[in-house]
């Protein structure tokens, strides 16, 4: 891929990053934090492609592995602690 | 096939950008990690379709593993203990892109594949960052979970070695840039990055470690895009673009809670300068019982509660909760003054109170509330300390002077529950606990709370 394109895309999702976390309600920051968590474990793609590579060494395949493993322990916790998070913040209910 | 994969990849792009704009308002928020999954699962589903994976029996048995092990850390965790959760997290992130980084670099050589330079550049960048973030979490974890001292781990020349260490590493991976193919050199490289983890964090004292894991956050988020420049991946690049910059943004909102810069978190040691400071003469106070404190609170039109880390430390959300809720039945108008740095990670306070069902709208930020100390008539103090610290305003010689803080010395009454008259772990006197309106509540939080509610009901009668 060409480098010029890469450090384009990577700009924009700064300034699109930075823009849209601005914005996040400080009460949230702690979920935030456990669903970027999750959200940046899409590096399971690369560690997919290093191990399923064809003709992937030993040593491919095991790094993969433990990377496949680390990066699929976080997308699932990440995404589920979040949801039990946000599950917690109620609004008042109207009793009187 | 190979098409329909990076027409995938867009969709899943823009559904994590939603996913993190959907945070905004907790009305969303929900939403906001159901994009998220679904923008992950679109991602692997694309990147399986569009490329021809073979060894299925490795990748699935680590699907297996990661997914045994992950739901139980979902659901098991306590609220106290998310930020060392967290912080385990970043680990696991920054190990995946260091390993793949690695992984990579071996492959390319095997092949005789000669990489662009600026793919190596990326890849040494990975690793680099991927190793360090993968150690200096794991130390701030054991921090965090206390099987680490807290106090920062200090030696002579310490900022000093380890920078020498960083530019040896640093130079190593420049080496590796142009001369590829002298992979001795990559372990010795990789080593280094992960010692150079440990001592970054290592002098960082258990009270900054909020401002340590938004910096872990965005350094793992950074891995992760230095991956997709090496894998020319565009999704990998905004994914860890996006994570970088929550980091980012994170850690400079608890810098400027704290008023302290970068360059003081990870290099001044904080915490350990000012023992002798506090070495103030004995001065007198008030304190007063539950009983008294009931009747105060009941009397009171506005109270504003200000919890701080002691608080979880006692367990005493629950608690506090029932409290706030029989002084709203008597018509007490109750808010919860939260200040940025409250709890060990950003925004852990919040979430703390919201397990103990406390309606977020009663969570007010610092800023919001802070005007309106001078009205409210109690200020009820609990488990927090150096946040609520006059001196942070008019002491010129306080560690904490200009550390912006709760205004609590303003409201009419203020009443704090606490051990003893014991400094807090900065170390720091409170000239709170001296002033004329302070009532000194001494007891566990957790106890004393329970003896306001029981001495609450019998005045009314209900």
């Amino acid at each position: 891929m060409d480098l010029s394109i890469a450090l384009f895309v990577f700009m924009l999702a700064t300034f699109v990053g930075l823009e849209v976390i601005r914005k996040v309600s400080p009460l949230l920051h702690t979920p935030l934090m456990s669903l970027t968590n999750a959200i940046s474990a899409i590096s399971v793609v690369g560690a997919i492609l290093i191990t399923g590579a064809q003709g992937a060494t030993m040593l491919s395949k095991v790094l993969g592995f433990i990377a496949i493993t680390a990066a699929v322990t976080n997308i699932v916790s990440g995404f589920l602690i979040t949801d039990r998070m946000l599950k917690m913040f109620k609004k008042r209910e109207e009793k009187k | 096939m190979a098409h329909l994969g990076s027409y995938l990849y867009i969709v899943s792009a823009a559904l994590f950008i939603l996913s993190l704009k959907w945070m905004n308002s907790p009305a969303t928020a929900r939403r906001g990690v159901f994009a998220g999954e679904t923008g992950m699962l679109l991602a692997i589903v694309a990147t399986v379709l569009a490329n021809r994976i073979f060894n299925w029996e490795w990748i699935l048995a680590a699907f297996f593993i990661g997914t045994a092990v992950g739901i139980p850390i979902a659901y098991i965790m306590p609220m106290t203990a998310v930020p060392q959760r967290t912080a385990m997290s970043h680990a696991c992130g920054a190990l995946a892109a260091a390993l793949v980084g690695t992984a990579e670099f071996y492959r390319a050589d095997r092949l005789h594949e000669t990489l662009p330079k600026f793919v190596l550049v990326a890849l040494v960048l990975e690793t680099l960052l991927g190793f360090l973030t993968f150690t200096g979490s794991l130390m701030a974890m054991g921090k965090l979970q206390e099987v680490l001292p807290q106090r920062p781990i200090t030696y002579r020349n310490q900022n000093a070695v380890n920078f020498t260490l960083f530019a040896i590493a640093a130079g190593l991976g420049v080496r590796l840039v142009f001369v590829p193919t002298d992979t001795w050199i990559f372990p010795i490289f990789a080593g280094l990055a992960l010692l150079f983890g440990v001592l970054l964090i290592i002098p960082i004292g258990g009270a900054d470690m909020p401002t340590v894991i938004a910096l872990l956050n965005s350094y793992a988020g950074l891995s992760a895009c230095a991956m997709g420049f090496a894998l020319g991946n565009n999704l990998l690049v905004v994914a860890g673009a996006l994570d970088g910059s929550s980091g980012l943004i994170l850690s400079i909102i608890m810098c400027k809670a704290m008023n302290r810069s970068f360059t003081n978190v990870l290099f001044g040691a904080f915490g350990q300068i000012q023992t002798s400071h506090a070495q103030a003469q004995q001065r007198p106070y008030r304190s007063a019982s539950a009983e008294e404190a009931a009747s105060i609170l009941e009397a009171a039109s506005s109270v504003i509660i200000v919890p701080g880390y002691g608080l979880a430390v006692a367990q005493a959300q629950h608690k506090i909760r029932e409290l706030s809720d029989s002084l709203m039945r008597r018509g007490v108008d109750v808010k919860f003054a939260i200040h940025p740095v409250a709890g060990r990670m950003p925004g852990h306070m919040n979430v703390l109170l919201a397990e103990a069902d406390i309606p977020y709208d009663r969570l007010w930020e610092m800023d919001d509330i802070n005007g309106e100390f001078a009205q409210c008539d109690v200020a009820l103090v609990i488990g927090a300390n150096d946040v609520t610290n006059p001196a942070a305003r008019t002491d010129k010689s306080s560690p904490i002077f200009g550390m912006p803080i709760l205004d609590v010395d303003k409201a009419r009454t203020v009443m704090v529950i606490k051990r003893s008259m014991n400094p807090g772990f900065a170390g720091i006197d409170n000239d709170l606990y001296y002033m004329d309106k302070t009532l000194m509540l001494f007891g566990d939080a957790k106890a004393f709370v329970s003896e306001i509610i029981k001495e609450l009901p019998a005045k009314v009668g209900v």
